[in-house]
């Protein structure tokens, strides 16, 4: 008998279930990797063997050009890897397809959860909560600083901002997969039809996700329009084109950016934005703690972000808990 | 309360100064008095309230949130005031009241104690929410840093109303928070403030670094730069007709408590620019010249000054120019003029307390650069290069002075451990600690940390430099990170002292980031001995 959850184990890379020989979110191409989301920090290319839900499958598709490989699991789906280990995929509402992962070994329940967030999201299947012994989360907002605002009160900032300035756009950095989706279909939820205008690095990720039943509205490219075009429009475009020379043709963009980050108002300014929109993917630092205590596992191990503050929380707490240090996750963009 | 929050959190997410400018012009110009000259006050670091400091707001905070996730919180924000203000628990009962004005709020802040702000403040802050109880903080324990220089704030002043900066800069200092007598004279036309009778400071005129600019020494004078602090002598006889002099430093801070020796030896009005220096017995220069500035620092900061130290180290001022002289403003005229009125001068200021910075030679510039590699003088920070027709200007105006410091220092040191900076570079490891071997490293010899920098490379370097923390972490203290050994950086610095402080035994004098050696190997980093050598105390 060995010890409890001996099963699992972490390098800096990544996560391994022992038995079956596989890894979870891999940082560097194995044999066979479990994905939980098409995010390039947890989904890199290279893999014999990759298991994932369809829409994550089709995401890597999208990023690598290949199928190879692809295995793909429903939501609810359980699916029997090597060595007596079963696997069941779990909606994480973070990103169209994203999934936790629920890991059965010898009575032992193990919930990985990737990257989640608990607030309802047009564009993705919601969070469940799926009762475990050892609980592997996420802490990229854990900080008590990190509140999310209701994404409708973002969404307004964003439309006054627009309404009072119609001769110039607003540039909304948003990263490609998911918060690009969701800010554009929660715009439409607010009523907002105008055609929206997008970076050419955001055009493929939009139609799969309207291939996969998302309707996002009027979409057009920026590349395709003139300067007199896009004002009073909204432009949505990566991070990193923000301050780009790209953003040269667009009508006096007021910058904007959607990201938990900008709940800090350093972080805004370090990345010259005008209009901050905190509108994140992951969970806040309430959400993160109320999925711990309603999990309840009897240890909480955590993969990445803030660790050090959701250690203490679980210290204050008297729950079991300890930190993985998984490098290379990157979350500037989160 | 909620305008100036507006205008703060506006402020915040402007990059433009042309922006910035007509943001705080407009504020200036719709906010009726006292509340804009409170902001102008709160945004130029006038304001103290002495019963409210950075820790008054931390001791609230742990009151109310666990001390070590307040710690983590602080660390990762970066300013304790935006830390607080989004920390701060919401009240239960969400009925807002009216938040207080801005002169209220400044009434109430003077009215706290040490005693009564622990209970009072809590009050203020459940009124407001989280934009509020920023501004309410930074306006509380002062130091903005909100990317609004006191120079900009007054510039937009001056832009509001349509009004000379320069006579901003002038009225300024004579006038205390909320300015009001400043706005009359601005907005409504009323008479400026009286200057004449008062010992009032005068905006420096500063220079620009010369960088690769080449000079003409038929249009520019050359003096040493000496490394001491500029300081600005003041004699003014009041209405009364009672001498009153003062002595300020170069951000404008009354600094005559410090220098006593200096109030009585100025026999007539006047307002001189100068360096303040010590009298060093061992210290190497001239017979009894300037000390080094480590003998200089022994008397900063202070606030009363004993015998021994008025007998060791005496201050005389070293005078660069004349601005105003028994009446005469001579900042009109051209550096030759003032510089002539100066050594007239100098037959009557006793030389116990005062001698003139001379002149410094030169055939050609390419001769002045040698002159400049000879200077032998500790006390020689590097030359200075004025416009000879220049008037003497208030601020940085480019090409009329210039310094030319002397090359600094250099020595390869290893990178050892890291902390996070704060403001525009929080959530980077942006402040080094590096050491120097204490023996040969291929002899298992140790790193003694050595000195601490900030500055010094670019954006994407520091981004470079984050990266390599981040993934070379060995150990956490706090905000601190421990890193493996692998980068060398090339250390500049302008002098060496001995200190007790440091394990090493040494302290640099600002330290800087000169290069970042990604290619040497840290072995081949220099040796504290080789540093210890360039020690001057």
């Amino acid at each position: 008998m060995s010890a409890p959850f001996s099963w699992i184990r972490s390098e800096p890379w990544g996560v391994q279930v022992v038995p079956a020989d596989c890894w979870i979110d891999p940082g560097r191409a194995v044999d066979r990797a479990l994905v939980t989301h098409g995010h390039a920090d947890h989904a890199r290319g290279g893999h014999g063997e990759t298991i994932a839900t369809p829409e994550t499958l089709a995401i890597m598709e999208l990023r690598y050009n290949t199928r190879k490989g692809a295995v793909p699991v429903q939501y609810g789906e359980t699916i029997r890897l090597p060595g007596g280990v079963e696997a069941t995929y779990i909606p994480a509402g973070h990103v169209l397809g994203s999934a936790q992962i629920l890991l059965e070994h010898a009575g032992e329940r193990v919930v990985i959860t990737g990257d989640y967030k608990r607030r309802a999201d047009p564009t993705c299947a919601p969070f469940e909560v799926t009762p475990c012994d050892v609980f592997i989360t996420e802490a990229t907002f854990g900080l008590p600083v990190f509140a999310h605002p209701p994404i409708e009160e973002e969404m307004a900032k964003l439309l006054a901002a627009l309404a009072r300035h119609p001769e110039q756009c607003v540039l909304v950095g948003a990263y490609a997969l998911g918060k690009a989706q969701r800010v554009i279909a929660e715009l439409r939820a607010a009523g907002h039809d105008d055609p929206i205008y997008l970076h050419g690095a955001m055009e493929k990720m939009c139609r799969l996700y309207e291939e996969n039943g998302v309707n996002l509205g009027e979409l057009r490219l920026v590349s395709d329009h003139t300067k007199e075009d896009m004002r009073g429009r909204i432009i949505i475009a990566p991070p990193s084109a923000l301050n780009d020379r790209w953003s040269r043709r667009l009508p006096e963009p007021i910058t904007a950016m959607a990201s938990g980050w900008m709940r800090v108002r350093q972080r805004a300014r370090q990345r010259g934005v005008e209009l901050p929109l905190v509108i994140s993917d992951h969970a806040d630092w309430d959400e993160l703690t109320q999925t711990i205590a309603q999990v309840n596992p009897a240890e909480t191990w955590i993969t990445h972000g803030r660790e050090e503050a959701l250690l203490r929380w679980c210290e204050l707490h008297q729950r079991r808990a300890r930190a993985l240090a998984l490098v290379g996750r990157e979350d500037e963009d989160d | 309360m909620n305008r100036f929050a507006a205008l703060l959190d506006a402020l915040v997410y402007t990059g433009s100064r042309n922006r910035k400018l007509a943001l705080l012009s407009a504020y200036l110009r719709e906010t009726p008095d006292p509340d804009r000259g409170w902001a102008m006050a709160a945004l130029t670091g006038e304001l103290d309230f002495p019963a409210v400091k950075s820790s008054t707001i931390r001791n609230l905070l742990m009151e109310r949130v666990d001390p070590v996730l307040w710690t983590l919180s602080r660390d990762f924000v970066g300013d304790t005031a935006e830390t607080a203000s989004l920390l701060w628990p919401e009240p239960q009962e969400s009925a807002p009241q009216d938040s207080p004005g801005l002169d209220e709020t400044v009434g109430l802040l003077t009215s706290l104690t040490r005693a009564t702000a622990p209970s009072e403040l809590p009050k203020l802050l459940d009124g407001l929410d989280s934009s509020g109880r920023y501004a309410l903080i930074k306006l509380a324990t002062g130091g903005m840093r909100i990317g609004v220089s006191a120079r900009l704030a007054k510039t937009a002043f001056a832009q509001a109303f349509q009004v000379d900066v320069e006579d901003v800069e002038e009225y300024w200092h004579a006038l205390e928070p909320p300015y009001t007598e400043l706005f009359a004279w601005a907005a409504d036309g009323s008479d400026p403030p009286d200057v004449a009778h008062r010992p009032l400071f005068r905006p420096f005129m500063l220079a620009h670094p010369l960088e690769e600019t080449v000079v003409d020494l038929e249009d520019f004078a050359a003096e040493w730069k000496w490394d001491g602090i500029r300081v600005q002598l003041v004699r003014v006889t009041d209405a009364e007709g009672n001498p009153q002099t003062r002595l300020y430093s170069r951000s404008g801070d009354d600094i005559s408590a410090t220098f006593p020796e200096l109030l009585d030896v100025l026999p007539f009005d006047a307002v001189l620019d100068g360096e303040l220096l010590v009298r060093g017995i061992t210290q190497g220069g001239e017979a009894g010249g300037a000390a080094s500035f480590n003998a200089l620092q022994q008397r900063l900061g202070r606030k009363t000054v004993s015998k021994k130290m008025l007998t060791e180290a005496p201050a005389f001022v070293r005078l660069y120019d004349t601005l105003l002289l028994e009446g005469e403003d001579l900042r009109e005229h051209s550096w030759e003029t003032r510089r002539a009125r100066l050594e007239a001068l100098m037959e009557r200021l006793p030389d116990s307390h005062f001698d003139l910075s001379s002149l410094v030679e030169a055939r050609d510039f390419e001769h002045l650069a040698q002159i400049r590699a000879g200077a032998r003088d500790d006390a020689i920070e590097g030359l200075m290069l004025k416009r000879r027709d220049s008037p003497y200007i208030a601020g940085r105006k480019v090409g009329l002075w210039y310094k030319w410091k002397r090359d600094p220092l250099l020595v390869d040191c290893v990178l050892m451990y890291a902390q996070r900076g704060s403001g525009k570079r929080s959530s980077f490891y942006s402040d080094y600690t590096f050491g120097c071997w204490d023996g040969d490293p291929d002899a298992g010899a140790e790193l003694l940390p050595v000195g601490k920098a900030y500055s010094g490379f670019t954006d994407a370097e520091l981004k470079k430099l984050d990266k390599l923390v981040r993934q070379t972490t060995l150990n956490r203290f706090g905000p601190v990170r421990e890193v493996e050994r692998t980068l060398v950086f090339e250390v500049a610095f302008d002098s060496v002292h001995t200190s007790k402080r440091h394990k090493s035994g040494l302290a640099m004098r600002f330290p800087r980031i000169h290069r970042i050696r990604w290619d040497k190997p840290v072995h081949e980093a220099d040796r504290i001995e080789s540093l210890r050598q360039l020690v001057r105390d």
